[in-house]
């Protein structure tokens, strides 16, 4: 009898416990948390990185906020957070990162999660994981209007400032190299002061993603004085960076922007952003072809 | 901490030509405005204690000025301001034509701004020494050029080395701010292999070093120079 009893009390167990899986939304479930996940369950609050100058993704508006297209979907991530963890009044804070220390202060786990405009590269996966790509450039060249300068190769002789730490910093580069040509660099520390150097003649060019020059100049005292030239150098998918070996969180991530990708949601984000620009109506940059087809493959099925 | 640890990577081309590059710059450029530095530094230092109240109050303006702007602000205003002040022509000359525009800027703003620091070291020298001895130059017929330059000025300069000692080695460290306007110090070498490798770590721990290393060379140095100027029985032997 007693044994009777015991299989009895184990098959309703199991049955209980499969209908806990089936049914119960995952986030309900406690679970342990483990990696950041458990980090910002402890801490109380999430990190984000933003960056002060990559409009309109991740920028700091005049209010003295960072606000953006990547600002938005790491929102979108941070309320995620907040329902697994089943703490809707987790704390924000956001901290300024730049390309030179956006890596390191993620591996150290001074920010949880990077919300800028950051390639997806493999030689930094070998520090960083990164989210599905959420937006798709390359680099170009940013210079006075009239100057005369169409390609790198119009650049011999004359000046080009490269913000440290970039990708584009070395395509360009590899390109002078490349090429054989008698370009000379000058090391800038962000966008501003790339769009400064290039501003009072320090420079004839400055070079960074198509989207970021556009940006750049809408901001701009006299934007009619400066065009983007040249052809694509490089391929930059942007992508939200998260730490590596941490699949719970690079889940939750994957899985809410997969959600935004498949329910459409993306293009009314994208429009908020780029159509028009924020810091100008006279910019609007629709999604390419390219854009559209990376948010249809990564739209996974739940 | 999730990393992958590479120290091998400070080995590699070109990463340790970097390494050793970026050090070549940062000695070139603390040197050259320690130049700067001490010379314009004892003038100035001399004029705030002449008789003269207009030198004094021209070297006390520019001592205010100077020490209490931050030193990067100063850095940006060499770099992008002056140049814009100038004449249109003179202007493009400093942009473009100047040789090692980056270089010659770091330079100027590092040295104009320590001056200002090593000025007032100079000045707490000189004014160390008691009145009694100016005195009693001035009533043995000396003139103000011969009391500072065989009195005042000997005594002076060897009271101040070891504060100097210190203005010597912050300019070492001040250097790494030359980085901002584009000078590929050790500072700005290290986060360009940070950038290629992503071992930052790594490559800020060397630069650590470095930077350890330089200044403790400079220290031995310094304090062979305390040695070699000490007045026997005028100052008390230090430790």
């Amino acid at each position: 009898m007693i044994r009777e009893n015991s299989w009895v009390r184990c098959g309703l167990f199991a049955a209980a416990a499969l209908a806990a899986v089936g049914l119960a939304p995952a986030p309900v479930v406690a679970q342990e948390f483990y990696g950041t996940l458990a980090k910002i369950d402890e801490a109380g609050e999430i990190v984000i990185g933003h960056r002060e100058t990559s409009i309109p993704f991740s920028w700091i508006e005049s209010d003295g906020e960072p606000r953006g297209y990547s600002v938005d979907l790491c929102l979108k991530i941070a309320d995620a957070v907040k329902e697994m963890l089943g703490k809707p009044n987790l704390g924000i804070r956001f901290v300024p990162v730049t390309p030179q220390t956006r890596i390191p202060l993620l591996a150290n786990g001074t920010i949880d999660i990077e919300c800028g405009s950051t390639t997806n590269k493999l030689s930094r996966q070998e520090q960083v994981a990164y989210l599905p790509v959420t937006f798709i450039t390359g680099t170009k060249l940013l210079v006075k209007s009239g100057s005369g300068v169409e390609t790198l190769d119009d650049l011999s002789g004359k000046r080009i400032a490269l913000a440290q730490g970039t990708t584009n910093e070395r395509v360009i580069k590899a390109a002078i190299e490349a090429g054989g040509l008698d370009v000379d660099v000058l090391n800038v520390k962000d966008h501003a002061e790339g769009f400064l150097s290039l501003e009072t003649d320090r420079v004839d060019a400055y070079s960074t993603d198509h989207i970021l020059l556009y940006g750049l100049i809408t901001r701009a005292r006299d934007p009619e004085n400066y065009e983007v030239v040249g052809d694509f150098l490089s391929y930059d998918p942007y992508a939200i960076m998260v730490r590596r070996d941490d699949s719970a969180f690079q889940l939750l991530g994957t899985r809410v922007l997969a959600d935004l990708f498949r329910s459409g949601e993306i293009r009314d984000i994208y429009a908020k952003w780029f159509q028009p620009f924020p810091t100008s109506a006279d910019v609007s940059e629709p999604p390419t072809e390219l854009l559209e087809a990376a948010w249809q493959l990564n739209a996974l099925p739940e | 901490m999730q990393y992958n640890w590479n120290w091998g990577v400070l080995l590699q081309e070109p990463y340790l030509g970097w390494l050793i590059s970026g050090v070549g710059w940062t000695i070139a450029v603390a040197s050259a405005a320690w130049v700067i530095a001490f010379t314009l530094g004892s003038v100035v230092g001399v004029a705030r204690t002449l008789p003269n109240r207009w030198a004094r109050g021209v070297a006390t303006a520019y001592v205010e000025l100077l020490r209490n702007v931050p030193l990067l602000v100063q850095l940006f205003i060499w770099y992008f301001v002056v140049p814009e002040l100038l004449p249109d022509d003179w202007g493009r000359w400093v942009k473009r034509d100047l040789p090692l525009p980056e270089y010659t800027t770091a330079v100027i703003g590092l040295g104009f701004y320590t001056a200002s620091r090593v000025a007032e070291q100079v000045r707490s020298g000189i004014e160390s020494i008691s009145r009694g001895q100016s005195m009693a130059g001035y009533a043995s017929g000396l003139t103000t050029l011969q009391l500072y330059r065989y009195v005042l000025l000997p005594v002076a300069f060897r009271v101040i080395v070891p504060p100097l000692t210190s203005e010597f080695l912050t300019i070492f460290k001040n250097s790494s701010l030359a980085l901002t306007i584009g000078v590929l110090e050790l500072t700005a070498q290290s986060r360009q292999i940070t950038e290629y490798t992503f071992q930052g770590f790594e490559a800020f721990t060397a630069a650590t070093v470095m930077y350890v290393v330089i200044t403790l060379t400079v220290t031995a140095g310094m304090s062979l120079v305390e040695r070699r100027a000490r007045i026997p029985g005028f100052i008390a032997k230090g430790g």
